[in-house]
């Protein structure tokens, strides 16, 4: 346990272990859900901390990641356009399109800026009022409803000059779809805390239940998610399949009514792709009827943009709990971070870029290991 | 941009029609919307994701977790200049050559320190 004083707080850190390794006595499979999760476990070594009966699977919850190909190339066509302004979140600027990414584009003249929150991309659309100004609207369902809310703005202050490119992705169809695939080994999952502090955990019994699966709200610093998954393992001993909140400073079962109003309004549920994965029905949100006006894949007639993955990158398999990074032939080699094949690598809070990021490169004995069967969801 | 960060409301008022405030976030201080939390105080500690304040979160809480993001450089990943992050992890220069628009970071810093 070489990595336990690094905690925070250690004393409790080692007693969450200690009950882990005394309640495990079979193999047990769980999923993390969020990225920012799997970013943490790698971080601090809590993989190798927990007893070896105990897995982690990487989950597919790094927006990031899953955003599609064909987004990424609709984004960087749009971006290039002259008279374009084109506002993102920084970590949206290295995610590889089909050739290039934000950054070059940038590079190359196009207007790119980099926003903090979306209203500051209304804000720029305001100052600018002969310019179009377009927001990549993605995320999950933590992220929807402050984008969701932008576009409100816009159409009650009548700014005509701003548009969304919207690829949102909601979790609980994921799980579903993770729960269905036939390849899938998971047996209980860690559910990504903060998307709960917008949703709440009413989604998630009907899941449980079905599945038989464990569901523990997590949050996702490390003593956080000792914790969830000390109760997920207490449940699997068990035999139980609940839903527990191990995130209650942060998630109320209700979630955030405010922020589910203005969702209901703004977006509709739709079938969504997902990098790497495919189509996964319901997934996903685009924007409703009454404000399809700011739609930028409408605006800018990019709807037609369609993308091939490359065959190559089996960041689909790792989002899927399938196969671990470093079981990838490219990992390492001719994928790292600097030259990314796939958005695994890209995005810091992807599995592959933590794996390596995080003293895992020595680590690869599943690199000679036959590959798994691979099983697309949809 | 997964991140959420827990901060502190200092002062609040209306814009546009809009409930907004501004929230210490362990020394960075960022303009965010109260829309979703609109009965939030000054005082108030809340999580906040892309300038939306999320959740309330007690006190106690939201400083242990900002000190833990304090010693992982996490707050500077959040709040430091997405350009320069973007270059290192690619390897590319940065600024580049005549970039007509180096200093948007500066430019947003200076307009949020006069409207303080």
């Amino acid at each position: 346990m070489k990595y336990i004083d690094e905690f925070q707080d250690p004393d409790l850190a080692r007693r969450l272990l200690d009950d882990i390794h005394a309640t495990v006595t079979r193999p047990w499979a769980l999923m993390e859900v969020c990225g920012g999760q799997t970013h943490t476990i790698i971080r601090h070594g809590i993989d190798q901390l927990l007893p070896e009966q105990v897995e982690l699977i990487h989950g597919p919850g790094c927006p990031v990641c899953v955003t599609p190909l064909e987004v990424i190339d609709k984004a960087l066509e749009i971006a290039s356009r002259p008279g374009v302004i084109f506002c993102s979140f920084g970590d949206m600027l290295r995610v590889p399109g089909t050739g290039r990414d934000l950054f070059q584009v940038r590079s190359e003249g196009g207007d790119v800026r980099v926003v903090y929150s979306p209203l500051d991309a209304l804000k720029v659309a305001q100052q600018n009022p002969g310019r179009e100004v377009v927001f990549f609207g993605i995320g999950f369902e933590t992220t929807a409803p402050p984008n969701a809310m932008t576009v409100y703005q816009a159409k009650k202050l009548g700014i005509p000059n701003f548009s969304l490119l919207v690829s949102h992705v909601r979790v609980p169809p994921a799980i579903e779809a993770i729960m269905g695939s036939p390849g899938c080994r998971v047996q209980g999952f860690l559910a990504a805390g903060h998307v709960c502090s917008v949703m709440g955990m009413g989604e998630y019994p009907e899941l449980a239940a079905r599945h038989r699966v464990p569901i523990v709200v997590t949050g996702f610093e490390p003593l956080d998610i000792l914790e969830g998954v000390r109760r997920a393992v207490h449940q699997l001993e068990r035999g139980e399949h609940t839903v527990d909140n191990a995130y209650a400073r942060a998630v109320r079962p209700e979630g955030n009514p405010a922020a589910l109003a203005m969702l209901e309004d703004v977006f509709e549920v739709t079938d969504r792709a997902w990098r790497g994965i495919g189509i996964i029905p319901g997934s996903g949100w685009r924007l409703s009827e009454r404000y399809r006006d700011f739609d930028a894949e409408h605006r800018f007639s990019v709807t037609g943009i369609t993308t091939l993955e490359p065959a190559e990158c089996r960041s689909g398999e790792v989002l899927q709990g399938l196969i671990k990074p470093n079981a990838c032939e490219a990992f390492g080699t001719t994928c790292t971070p600097r030259n990314p094949l796939g958005a695994t690598m890209v995005s810091s809070e992807g599995a592959c870029a933590a794996y390596y990021l995080y003293r895992r490169l020595e680590l690869t004995p599943a690199r000679t290991a036959a590959p798994l069967e691979t099983s697309p969801v949809a | 941009m997964c991140l959420a960060v827990p901060g502190r409301v200092l002062d609040i008022e209306e814009k546009d029609g809009t409930r907004m405030a501004t929230v210490d976030f362990g020394g960075v201080v960022k303009e965010v919307c109260l829309e979703y939390l609109p009965d939030l105080q000054v005082g108030e500690y809340a999580i906040v994701h892309v300038g939306f304040a999320l959740q309330r979160l007690d006190e106690e809480s939201a400083k242990q977790t900002l000190e833990l993001f304090a010693q992982l450089g996490m707050l500077q990943e959040e709040f430091g200049d997405p350009w320069e992050q973007a270059a290192q992890a690619g390897g590319s220069p940065w600024p580049f050559e005549g970039d007509p628009f180096e200093g948007d970071q500066a430019e947003s810093d200076a307009v949020e320190e006069a409207r303080k």
